[in-house]
């Protein structure tokens, strides 16, 4: 055997080296940390940088003569007439008036058509109708502007975005800035419309709405049946082969791909079931299928945690095995069900996947007002935006995915808060 | 009446079932000298007369709400004329479209032939009645379910007993939901797929190297049969996972290893979190991500170094579910490896082992079986993951392994086949349900060895 | 001297009130109380020390686990540490070769040399330490590798085989001197993990030895083995103390003074007596020590 002192040497001489090995060890695993925190610092700023814009408005508030002949309107109670009115005539004068430059030639009058968005129109039509005393008076109105117009003032310099405005309609707009005619504020239609052809008139609303019902059926549906599974599995089940069989199915099922609940809905629900697309409660039962596992195992663990004591005790006095699970276990246990419930929920509330399969991808302007209406759910509606090619739209999908991260965070926040507050130590 | 009015009737009704019977049996007791001399409490018989209200009641609503729609369907269609009378189911679909849309008043009634306008005059009567029919069966069920309990209120039945017997078999049904909602996802797939195989060949579509899906508008169109080979698909799929798992797994168990082993708590405490975030942000957050802003960059970098890039590539995509699956990576492993018990570190350090040799000589060899079963459910997820996909990787079903070339995946292929205008019965359509079927056997045979390895490595240290 | 007996009369009127509530007296602790801190009876000091430790102090968090001990550990002796549960011996016995350190909220003070060099000194290495004071641990904790691998790891993690056969060697001569070549020979590459307990336990000292540690420390080497794997692990013990200094933690007063040559008697985080082992059971010299060994607790 070597003399230990010479050992001693052996091991002092290898230190250095492996000193390094270790110093770079640990700068990995910084690394790794800083790589994955960069990323999600990254995946925030984009979308925000790119999304807040979707919080504000573009609006062109004019001085709107409401000249009955510029509209050959005589009678603004009359839906007939109302209809078959000119509405543009009068924008446009008014337009003019703001911008005297702008001649009379068919081009111009175009270009200055184009700073207002195409639902001017109906705004003005809607006002008549609302008070059809204001035909012949003169009015301050505010518009939308047109999306280009949105585009343009928003993102002035920017070279990531493509401005579609002409030079000419550039010049007017910079010069109705600066008049304070066309002016940002709150977007307020963003949070009270459905969908849109025009980004400037699209909300997320419907979506919300749709989410709403779809998570209610979700919900509804999911926590009973997953607490009352887990109490089974837990508290009642034999140990047999059908037992076993049930678990290994919910273990798979939490790890099955969500896009196979899609065909599931499709094939069962629609197709089999004759249930109509695009509707919340097919909606919500695909997602209740696909989060119940999730709120089983963690509604399992929950009631695992309940030591054995507090049964014992209870049987110790003769209680019943359900009673001792509906008095005792069940009020234990339930924070920790709501928790694990709280994240499924969350899950589903950002699932597209399946979603696209059972048709709720058609575009519905209308908001959704019961369970059997067509609707859309909120991160389908970012897919729905994201793959437009306006610029508008990407906007409003990055703001849509901080309405909808502020739900998810806001649920989880509530989660935690939940596990703080109300779960017990044993 | 709507099924949303409904069930708070039905409520109502339970509510006024467990009332007279909570009357009943104390009404009863009271004679005897107390509900001491009932089998069991009041409450329980007020409870079981609650069930026998509420239980029939709903199952009748459930299976009426499931089959009404189909049902009604069959009637219109069977009341259609001859000439009418759709030969195929896509016929029939898109004949009951135009009814439906009529009937909702989305289509004027003027636009179509006569049948179908009196058709959907049909179809809204036939409606009105099964809503009606339906409230009328549903309430009638609930009173008579429960006057019945409430007249076998007696003060020897032992109500407790029958009541819990009751709530047990419930229970079990409601575990049983997840034996369902699998067999409910062979069945969906399983038959549409034996459809699809009829029409192409299975060997065609497991080993055909060329995927394009575009079956011909009329029958005689050139090149009318399309193309489903699905090995394009298969590759695109692995070349994605692969580039998420190049990402995910060095990140996420590197993180994992460095807060378990050095981290100090309270760094652990902030990190821990953080990580978490990244696992809740939805898979469309992720998809619009990769298509608008790593996409980009991706082409904009191999432009400068002088490469060519898809605007769809494959990169995009892979790293961005590569980050997506870091904290899906990160919180397995270090469960696996708080698993390790102290005592193997302890023996190490004791030797002299620094801690980095510690950790890759003990705890990783000892906590890799659990890694890896971590890492397989971290696969499959890559496979199954479906937004990023298809905002961010493209259609097009090219077989190459360059990750900057565009490719498509299964899942993005089962989406684009599915959603819009679809003609049942055409092998496009049927082509999805083959290729979910797919999925679901890979991703099953991933998830039952990977959750059997972590099991077995749990026992192994318990 | 007047608290002391203040608090002896305080602990005399609560005896009588347990005996008089409970026929059955159980034995009950001592106050802490009738220890004088940092004072150490018999002869904790050593002309030939291989540690010096004076006034250590160990806390975790705001508890004081260690309350100044001063103790000398003379080279090549075997010293047993023997003490009712929870009194800091294992405590003790970790700061040694700094097995606290991982421990988060721990901190060491005092002084502790080894060879009259600072331990927690920071220019000293903690993994060049811990190549010298080796540790065998209460359950035994084989790697769950092949019985080579683990007797060879510690001699690869430190270089100190250049070949093969000179690592064979080391791992050969290891497992010869716990007694555990011949059981193991024929099957040096089956997992370590299958030994039994008494084998598994050889092995971790084994394991330990193969560093040519110049001291080993054992914290209850056999309080998981049974009798007859327990007389093996004991024979090795006298073995190595002819070439080690060995610094057993146990908590069977037979096993200390079959093994040790002195026997350190410690109370509630108060090293209370260190004496030749023969007299410590039996001519104590404090009344903690006596009521410990005729077992009035423990």
């Amino acid at each position: 055997m070597t003399n230990p002192t010479s050992q001693a040497e052996i091991v002092r001489q290898s230190l250095k080296r492996r000193y390094r090995k270790e110093r770079r060890f640990r700068a990995y695993g910084i690394a790794a940390i800083a790589v994955a925190l960069l990323a999600l610092v990254t995946l925030f700023t984009d979308i925000i940088s790119k999304g807040y814009t979707g919080f504000l408005k573009t609006t062109v508030t004019l001085e709107v003569t409401l000249d009955q002949d510029l509209m050959y309107l005589e009678d603004a109670t009359d839906d007939k007439a109302l209809r078959m009115a000119d509405f543009k005539a009068p924008l446009l004068a008014a337009l003019q008036k703001e911008v005297p430059q702008a001649t009379s030639e068919r081009e111009d009058q175009r270009a200055l058509n184009g700073l207002v968005s195409s639902y001017a129109t109906n705004e003005l039509k809607d006002a008549l109708k609302a008070d059809p005393s204001i035909l012949g008076t003169t009015q301050t109105m505010t518009f939308l502007a047109s999306d280009d117009v949105d585009v343009y003032v928003k993102h002035k310099g920017d070279t990531t975005y493509s401005i579609k405005l002409s030079e000419r309609q550039q010049q007017w707009a910079d010069q109705l800035v600066e008049k304070g005619v066309i002016e940002n504020s709150f977007n307020d239609v963003f949070f009270s419309h459905g969908d849109s052809r025009e980004p400037g008139n699209a909300g997320v609303l419907g979506a919300m709405v749709g989410s709403l019902l779809t998570m209610l059926v979700t919900l509804f549906l999911s926590f009973p049946i997953g607490v009352a599974a887990a109490i089974y599995l837990e508290e009642f089940a034999p140990q047999n082969k059908l037992t076993d069989f049930i678990e290994v199915n919910i273990n798979n099922l939490a790890a099955v791909p969500s896009i196979i609940f899609g065909l599931l809905g499709l094939a069962i629900f629609i197709n089999l079931f004759g249930m109509p697309r695009s509707v919340p409660v097919v909606g919500g039962l695909v997602l209740m299928l696909m989060t119940l596992p999730t709120i089983i195992i963690s509604s399992r663990a929950a009631i695992k945690s309940v030591p054995p004591s507090i049964r014992e005790a209870a049987e110790g006095i003769g209680a019943s095995k359900m009673q001792v699970v509906l008095h005792h276990v069940l009020p234990l246990a339930l924070p920790g069900m709501l928790t694990g419930s709280i994240i499924g929920m969350a899950q589903a509330l950002g699932e597209t996947a399946p979603l696209l399969l059972i048709g709720m991808v058609a575009f519905i302007v209308d908001v959704p007002d019961g369970f059997f209406d067509s609707a859309t759910v909120l991160p389908v509606q970012i897919f729905l935006w994201a793959g437009s090619p306006e610029l508008g739209f990407i906007e409003r999908a990055s703001a849509a995915i901080m309405v909808l991260l502020t739900f998810l965070i806001s649920m989880n926040a509530l989660a935690i808060w939940l596990r703080k507050r109300l779960e017990r130590r044993w | 009446m709507q099924p949303a009015n409904l069930i708070p009737l039905l409520v109502v009704l339970i509510a006024i079932a467990f009332a007279l019977g909570y009357a009943r049996s104390r009404a009863l007791a009271a004679p005897l000298g107390g509900i001491r001399h009932l089998k069991s409490l009041p409450f329980y018989y007020a409870a079981r007369a609650a069930m026998w209200c509420g239980l029939p009641a709903l199952l009748i609503l459930a299976c009426w709400l499931g089959f009404e729609g189909k049902v009604i369907q069959t009637l219109i269609v069977g009341s259609l004329p001859d000439d009418l009378r759709p030969e195929s189911a896509g016929e029939a679909s898109l004949i009951l479209s135009q009814i439906s849309n009529v009937a909702s008043g989305a289509l004027s009634a003027d636009f179509v032939p006569e049948p179908i306008a009196e058709a959907a005059t049909r179809l809204t009567a036939l409606r009105e009645d099964s809503k009606l029919m339906m409230t009328l069966l549903v309430v009638v069920i609930a009173v008579l379910g429960g006057f019945l309990a409430w007249l076998r209120i007696a003060p020897h039945i032992n109500a407790r007993e029958k009541f819990e017997t009751t709530l047990r078999r419930i229970f079990f049904a409601c575990a049983a939901v997840a034996i369902l909602t699998t067999v409910g996802i062979v069945f969906s797939v399983i038959f549409e797929t034996i459809r699809f195989f009829d029409k192409v060949p299975m060997t065609e579509f497991l080993f055909g190297s060329s995927w394009s899906p575009q079956t011909a508008i009329r029958v005689d169109q050139v090149g009318a049969e399309g193309a489903f080979g699905m090995i394009p698909l298969f590759v695109g799929t692995l070349l994605i996972s692969a580039i998420a798992m190049v990402v995910a797994v060095p990140v996420g168990l590197m993180s994992a290893i460095y807060l378990s082993e050095y981290a100090t708590k309270r760094v652990r405490g902030i990190v821990k979190p953080l990580l978490e975030m990244l696992a809740g942000v939805p898979t469309v957050v992720y998809g619009f991500f990769a298509a608008l802003t790593v996409a980009p960059f991706i082409t904009d970098l191999a432009a400068a170094l002088g490469l060519q890039a898809s605007a769809e590539s494959a990169l995009a995509a892979g790293l961005v579910m590569g980050v997506m699956i870091i904290p899906f990576v990160s919180s397995l492993s270090d469960d696996v490896i708080n698993a390790v018990p102290q005592s193997l570190r302890d023996g190490s350090l004791a030797l002299g082992a620094t801690q980095s040799e510690t950790m890759k000589k003990v705890i990783f060899p000892a906590a890799l079986p659990g890694i890896m079963g971590g890492i397989l459910l971290a696969v499959s997820r890559a496979i199954g993951e479906t937004m990023i996909v298809v905002m961010a990787a493209g259609l097009a079903a090219n077989l190459t392994a360059n990750p900057l070339d565009a490719v498509t995946t299964v899942t993005v292929q089962i989406v684009t086949l599915l959603v819009g205008d679809q003609e049942f019965d055409s092998a496009k359509t049927l082509a999805a349900f083959a290729l979910g079927m797919m999925l679901f056997i890979v991703t099953l045979v991933l998830n039952i060895i990977a959750l059997h390895v972590v099991r077995k490595y749990r026992e192994q240290y318990d | 001297m007047s608290t002391l007996n203040a608090s002896l009369s305080n602990e005399q009127a609560q005896r009588d009130l347990a005996e008089a509530s409970a026929p059955a007296a159980a034995p009950e602790k001592p106050a802490e109380s009738v220890i004088e801190y940092g004072k150490t009876v018999g002869t904790p000091f050593s002309d030939d020390p291989k540690f010096t430790l004076r006034d250590v102090e160990v806390f975790y968090g705001d508890t004081q686990a260690i309350k100044g001990i001063s103790l000398d550990i003379a080279k090549n002796e075997v010293i047993a540490f023997i003490g009712p549960s929870g009194c800091g011996k294992s405590t003790f016995l970790r700061c040694l070769n700094r097995m606290n350190d991982s421990i988060d909220i721990c901190r060491v003070k005092g002084q502790l040399q080894l060879d009259g060099k600072d331990l927690y000194d920071p220019k000293n290495d903690v993994v060049e330490l811990r190549a010298r004071v080796g540790m065998v641990f209460q359950k035994p904790n084989p790697f769950p590798k092949s019985i080579y691998d683990n007797v060879a790891y510690g001699p690869r993690i430190h270089g100190l085989a250049n070949r093969k056969s000179e690592l064979d060697d080391i791992v050969e001569n290891s497992l010869r001197k716990a007694g555990l070549w011949d059981e193991v020979k024929d099957r040096l590459d089956a997992p370590a993990t299958g030994m039994s307990g008494g084998q598994q336990q050889r092995l971790c000292i084994a394991r330990t030895i193969a560093v040519s540690p110049e001291v080993v420390l054992m914290d209850e080497p056999c309080s998981a083995l049974d009798p007859i794997a327990t007389a093996r692990v004991e024979e090795l013990i006298a073995e190595l103390s002819q070439s080690y200094t060995i610094i057993i933690v146990t908590h069977s007063m037979q096993q200390a003074a079959r093994v040790s040559h002195r026997t350190a008697y410690f109370h509630l985080g108060h090293l209370v007596e260190v004496n030749e082992t023969n007299k410590v059971f039996t001519a104590p010299e404090h009344e903690l020590t006596e009521s410990y060994i005729t077992g009035r607790f423990g």
